[in-house]
């Protein structure tokens, strides 16, 4: 058995034992490779928060941007350089709390750029705090008692917010929990970067992701929870193909 | 050939001509017109413009385009460039080169749309969290209004940093004859450390983020930044005299309220006051180089400037440095006028006015 590793990764990461990361931005980077893009005609836009630790193992260009601006800081980029196929890489909390508008409004403005979203519903690098995507009943650093509809409100489907708007061309949700998701959310990548270079439209693809260290949970039983739980909230699949509405 | 426009068509206009390729911005007067004009202006020259959904993403683009090596701008006034704060502090800290037009209104909150000087702390001090220094341009006419655009970029790339332009609500909006700067076509691939552009790159690819805390041991970045901001501060300090050479009391103002003064030291010479001015045109860095020729020898400087609680003060203080008394004259919300700069200038020499 011999083991490769993709061109544009750097041999280690830094991220806990379990994380769905690791497997993420690999996914990228073989896609990446596979489609023959090479390190200066791929930029990543990064947010903050555990996200930002691909700038540690991903070897593309790249901008670490304010706190849930990626969106606006790609769409920055891919104006000025429409030559480069430009992605966000954020959480959550990044992507659907603070930077809720920066997210919609990429696809809203049918910005060419690529959103990918690691939603492990729950702010990791702070501390397990809740976020917008955290379940209900889900106990977190800030739902001690699990979330309730009542006191933090429902979870938040980003898709459900970039399913209507016209301009988002392809969008999909992926998950990293086990093997045969983690082949299909690597295909909703690949079709994602290519819905951007065909300047088809905005692309965004959700990837639901394990979070063992702030779940309080040991890696397998970590992925077994999004089986169980979490796709239930957050379906998988293709959500939107076939191009932006004109 | 000059031509009659309104302060912030001719900014505009400027921006475009210094070859800017990406402007992001959101309505709010007294800037509105910088962000109506490019609307149509920059497309048609080729560039990207976008009304974007708040502040926050106006900033946040520009950094974005910033990285990109272009040159983008962005413009706001009172809370908007409050919103911007954030995104100038990663602009520093990133070491990014990128204009912020800050068409200054009055008051705090949501203040008025009405001119004031209030924001003199905000830009000079680094308006943003962790502290920082960025270059400040104060026009005070509609020519500088685009000249100190041009200038602005030029700096901007010079020392890859964010600069900011002070200009003001009565700037921005009175009409006038301004001399456009001639049309630049920066090359897309220019700077070899810009994202996307051409060149060679470390194993990792080119990584911009906050280069104090991951690119360099700490020791090493308290170097590199002070000898960033004492080249700034040496190298760009701009000002105008007006008959200071002789002067026993030099008036110290920039935009809007300098233009009052430069009346106040006429009428005053034909009074028989000796009476002149220093004019900063970089707020930051302060022209401390100016005051260090007068100082000992003047009776006082006096700060006019239109704002109730003074500002520019501190820094004319700190360049007297304890060799000339200094005196306020906070003009509140009304611009000042000459008469009472004159008053005032009579009571530094009878001494019967207060010293800061």
């Amino acid at each position: 058995m011999t083991k490769n590793i993709p061109a544009l990764i750097s041999g280690s990461n830094s991220f806990c034992p379990g994380c769905g990361h690791g497997i993420i931005i690999r996914l990228i980077a073989e896609v990446l490779d596979e489609m023959g893009i090479k390190q200066q005609d791929a930029i990543c836009a990064l947010a903050v928060g555990c996200a930002c630790l691909l700038n540690n193992t991903l070897k593309v260009d790249r901008l670490g941007c304010p706190h849930g601006r990626a969106g606006a800081g790609a769409s920055g980029i891919k104006r000025c350089r429409p030559d480069k196929l430009v992605f966000t890489y954020q959480g959550d909390g990044d992507a659907i709390s603070i930077g809720f508008s920066e997210t919609v409004y990429a696809a809203q403005r049918n910005e060419k750029i690529t959103a990918i979203i690691v939603n492990n519903g729950v702010f990791g690098m702070t501390g397990g705090q809740a976020s917008p995507t955290t379940l209900i009943g889900q106990k977190t650093a800030t739902t001690v008692n699990g979330r309730t509809a009542e006191f933090n409100g429902m979870p938040v489907d980003i898709m459900d917010h970039l399913r209507p708007v016209p301009s988002a061309a392809y969008l999909a949700r992926g998950s990293v929990h086990d093997a045969k998701s983690i082949l299909k959310t690597k295909q909703y990548i690949r079709r994602a970067f290519e819905t951007q270079i065909s300047g088809s439209g905005y692309s965004c693809v959700e990837i639901l992701s394990p979070c063992p260290t702030n779940w309080h949970m040991d890696p397998v039983t970590a992925a077994d929870r999004i089986a169980s739980e979490v796709i239930a909230a957050y379906p998988l699949g293709e959500i939107k193909t076939g191009g932006a509405a004109s | 050939m000059k031509q009659l426009m309104k302060g912030n068509n001719a900014l505009a206009e400027a921006a475009v001509r210094a070859g800017c390729r990406l402007f992001a911005g959101y309505p709010i007067t007294p800037q509105s017109e910088i962000l109506e004009y490019l609307s149509w202006r920059l497309p048609q020259a080729g560039g990207e413009f976008v009304q974007t959904e708040s502040e926050l993403a106006g900033i946040n683009m520009i950094i974005g385009g910033a990285a990109a090596g272009q040159r983008v701008m962005t413009s706001s006034s009172g809370p908007g460039f409050s919103l911007k704060q954030e995104g100038i502090s990663y602009l520093a800290s990133i070491e990014l080169p990128a204009v912020i037009v800050d068409v200054a209104r009055f008051g705090i909150g949501l203040g008025d749309v009405t001119v004031g000087q209030g924001d003199y702390f905000q830009t000079t001090k680094g308006g943003g969290h962790g502290g920082y220094f960025i270059p400040v341009y104060a026009p005070s006419s509609i020519q500088e209004n685009a000249d100190f655009v041009v200038k602005a970029f030029e700096t901007a790339e010079k020392y890859r940093t964010p600069v900011i332009v002070l200009s003001d609500a009565s700037i921005g909006q009175m009409c006038g004859s301004v001399e456009l700067p001639e049309q630049q076509y920066p090359k897309r691939d220019r700077f070899d450390w810009a994202l996307g552009a051409d060149g060679d790159r470390p194993p990792m690819g080119r990584k911009m983020t906050d280069r104090m805390y991951t690119d360099f041991a700490y020791e090493e970045y308290v170097p590199h930044i002070c000898s960033r901001y004492n080249e700034m501060k040496e190298n760009e300090q701009l000002w105008e005299e007006v008959q200071a050479e002789d002067a026993e009391v030099l008036l110290v103002s920039y935009g809007i309220s300098s233009r009052i003064c430069k009346e106040a030291v006429k009428i005053g010479r034909s009074l028989g006051l000796k009476l002149g001015l220093i004019r900063p045109m970089t707020v930051w860095p302060f022209p401390v180089k100016a005051f260090r020729k007068y100082n000992g020898k003047v009776k006082g400087y006096l700060a006019v400037e239109m704002i109730p609680i003074p500002q520019m003060i501190e820094d004319v203080y700190l360049a007297a440095h304890g060799a000339a008394p200094v005196y306020a004259m906070p003009t509140g919300r009304e611009i000042a006028s000459s008469e009472d700069i004159i008053e005032n200038v009579k009571a530094i020499l009878n001494g019967t006015k207060e010293v800061y």
